[in-house]
């Protein structure tokens, strides 16, 4: 994940693998998406181009989802929960300190690339309110504390 | 079990287990073994669902399972120390598993061998019952399957609480070039966590169940469609059902029937809406989450057109008990119309949080307080929603409600999912209706106007009502709003999420800014 630099032939190469697959244009996205952490915009005729579509079709289908980045995201993805569980415990004021320390909203970057701060609408641990997930890893109970013991032990 | 034996230890692998650390105290467990030249099994399971005692390990013990929790990395020397290995005491010792009070009172059907078993080991399945519903199922023909599913009494889990039978007679009985089975594991609802845990805990048992309902059918694929955010979900169901494939559970020839079926996990993109069945066809089929018009059923026209069954991953995972132990053992739980029983999640401000199986009938009051033993921040109980972001909000005076499809209707709820999320008295409830207007809009596929400008406006209204602007003008707004959302949107994103706005308003108008009386006149 997070590899910002991409080029057109491995996003061809991809499409081609794919192109067969029943529904293949979400499974496309979702690789590209979890291979590159976005969906650069000159995918989009690559893509039309092999499955016979019109790009205005990808396009739509890029935009509808919340998963699919059209911006390259930070070196680091944090997600927090705001769903009603983990506003139960306290997720609102931990978005809060979370939005202060690191001086952006919800879908923004940090300037120096470091961390995309993105929301969730329950990741299935309401059992461990509030949660969080950064990169691939999933934390439980997060007080605005371990918070920033996670922020500081990213480089 | 004979000392010389391998000492047997169990850490889970379950996400929420994870999320407190598991995977240290797995690595400190190896590591301290090691070092003490104890040469010992680890075995990565499911949760047991107590999630106030995970990360929870567990030994065996002269055959018995023993349990310790909630453990960290650092207690791991001192357990090794007091010989945990051997099942001796210790201060986080909570006795055999068994006998633990909160697991001892379930009644374990659909999650049997989750947190039992390890749920990527097919011989630990098979073990554990694994497949005696598919081979009794094999045996029993079609129509004989239609008639025990349809004698349980099961239904839908996913929120609808449709008749599962039902579903799969019209397959059946639709003919067909092609036919699908699907498995809703979009999981959207705050609050909701069972499917996860089934598919983290115990795989084989959802791979069974839709191949019970394909061969049943006569459908030949099957597709999992999996949210996002449960990436151990995919790793767990992707070497599952290559386990299967391998050992021909799945494939070309079925158990030796004669009988195709194979299937595949498909991840989502972060959509809610795409949770709703004809939305989430759309979305396999490779397009925007888009709602579409009912008729014609999937049952009849689903996926690319074919007939599809399409269920909740508890819905599935329920039939290879019903086939194996029969329908009437199944029916025998729960009540009235609720037969079977709930795997019931609780969750939010609550002490002990987690997921406890009960047949229908359970209170609310019983779960939040014997259950949960009440908030974790020790203030009183103020909010209790059932069923996920669309589903009522209910006051303390209300808590003596039965968890049943019928019971939560009449008192203007719904049973969902089975989710229940608790808030203690800091709660602002015009917030969370506001925020339940916000999901709304944020989530809308954009169909209907009524839920895709509704929303919007709702959420201004609220604004209005709790800034104190002409209050009796909008509140009458609102309703007329919730209105037309309830009665002319076509699906339940829109039509349902009145009731934990309408609820809020109703049980604390004193948060907008309300007099009783005020909120009266908007039921
Ligand atoms: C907005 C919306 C979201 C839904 N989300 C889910 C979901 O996440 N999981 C699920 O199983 N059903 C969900 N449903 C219900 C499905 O449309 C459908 O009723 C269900 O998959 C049928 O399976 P069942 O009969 O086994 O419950 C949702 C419905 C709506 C309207
Ligand atoms: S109610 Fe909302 S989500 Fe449902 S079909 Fe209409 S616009 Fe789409
Ligand atoms: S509501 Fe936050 S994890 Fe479910």
């Amino acid at each position: 994940m997070n590899t910002n630099g991409w080029d057109k032939a491995s996003i061809s190469a991809i499409a081609q693998e794919l192109k067969d697959q029943p529904g293949a244009l979400m499974v496309i996205l979702r690789r590209i998406q979890d291979e590159l952490g976005w969906i650069p915009q000159p995918s989009v005729p690559l893509i039309a181009d092999a499955l016979n579509l019109s790009r205005a079709e990808v396009h739509g289908v890029i935009s509808f989802y919340h998963d699919f980045r059209d911006h390259p995201p930070g070196r680091h993805v944090l997600r927090l929960c705001r769903a009603e569980s983990c506003q139960a415990m306290g997720a609102v004021a931990l978005a809060r300190h979370v939005k202060d320390r690191l001086g952006i909203d919800f879908g923004q970057t940090t300037a120096d690339g470091r961390i995309t701060l993105d929301a969730v609408y329950c990741l299935g641990n309401c059992a461990c309110s509030p949660a969080i997930t950064m990169d691939d890893d999933i934390y439980g109970r997060v007080s605005p504390a371990k918070i920033d013991k996670l922020l500081e032990s990213l480089e | 079990m004979k000392t010389s034996m391998k000492p047997v230890v169990f850490v889970p692998r379950d996400s929420g287990a994870l999320s407190l650390g598991a995977e240290d105290v797995a690595r400190a467990i190896a590591g301290e073994g090691a070092g003490r030249g104890v040469d010992l099994t680890l075995v990565r399971n499911g949760s047991r669902g107590l999630y106030w005692l995970e990360p929870m390990v567990e030994v065996v013990a002269d055959g018995r399972r023993i349990a310790y929790g909630p453990v960290d990395a650092e207690s791991v020397p001192g357990l090794f120390e007091a010989g945990f290995l051997d099942g001796r005491p210790h201060d986080l010792c909570l006795g055999p598993t068994d006998e633990i009070a909160l697991l001892k009172k379930q009644e374990r059907l659909t999650f049997a061998r989750v947190g039992v078993i390890d749920p990527v080991s097919l011989d630990d399945y098979l073990a554990h019952g694994g497949y005696e519903g598919l081979a009794r199922a094999a045996r029993l023909g079609a129509e004989q399957v239609v008639t025990e599913v349809m004698d349980s009494g099961l239904r839908g889990r996913g929120g609808a609480g449709f008749p599962c039978a039902i579903k799969l007679r019209t397959v059946m009985q639709t003919a067909a070039d092609q036919k699908y089975v699907v498995c809703n594991a979009d999981e959207g609802d705050s609050g909701t966590f069972a499917d996860r845990m089934i598919m983290e805990g115990d795989p084989f048992v959802l791979i069974e169940g839709m191949t019970i309902a394909a061969l049943c059918a006569g459908a030949t694929r099957g597709y999992i469609y999996l949210r996002s955010e449960y990436p151990h979900c995919a790793r767990t169901l992707k070497a599952a059902i290559a386990a299967a494939r391998a050992r021909g559970y799945l494939g070309k020839n079925v158990l030796d029937t004669g009988r195709q079926f194979d299937l595949e996990v498909r991840v989502g993109a972060g959509s809610y809406i795409c949770g709703e069945e004809t939305a989430m066809l759309e979305s396999l089929e490779g397009r925007r989450g888009m709602v579409r018009y009912k008729p014609p059923v999937p049952a009849v026209c689903g996926l690319f057109g074919k007939p599809t069954v399409i269920n909740n991953v508890l819905t599935l995972a329920t039939l290879p008990i019903i086939l194996a132990r029969g329908g009437a053992f199944y029916k025998n739980y729960g009540v009235g119309r609720s037969r079977g029983t709930q795997p019931i999640q609780l969750a939010g401000n609550v002490k002990r949080p987690g997921l406890f199986e009960k047949a229908f009938g359970v209170t609310l009051r019983e779960m939040v307080y014997e259950y949960g033993g009440g908030t974790a921040s020790g203030r009183p109980v103020r909010a209790v929603q059932v069923g996920g972001p669309l589903g009522a909000y209910f006051p303390q005076s209300m808590l003596d409600v039965a968890l049943d499809y019928e019971e939560l209707a009449a008192r203007d709820g719904l049973l969902g999912h089975g989710g229940i999320v608790v808030f203690d008295d800091t709660v602002n409830m015009a917030e969370m209706a506001r925020y339940a207007m916000e999901f709304c809009a944020l989530e809308s596929c954009g169909k209907c106007t009524p839920c895709r400008i509704g929303s919007t406006r709702g959420v201004e209204v609220i604004d209005r009502i709790v800034g104190g602007q002409n209050q009796a003008a909008n509140l009458l707004l609102l309703r007329e709003l919730c209105d037309t959302m309830t009665n002319a949107s076509l699906c339940a994103l829109g039509g349902l999420t009145p009731l934990p706005v309408l609820s809020a308003l109703k049980y604390f108008p004193q948060d907008f800014g309300l007099g009783d009386e005020a909120a009266g006149e908007v039921r």
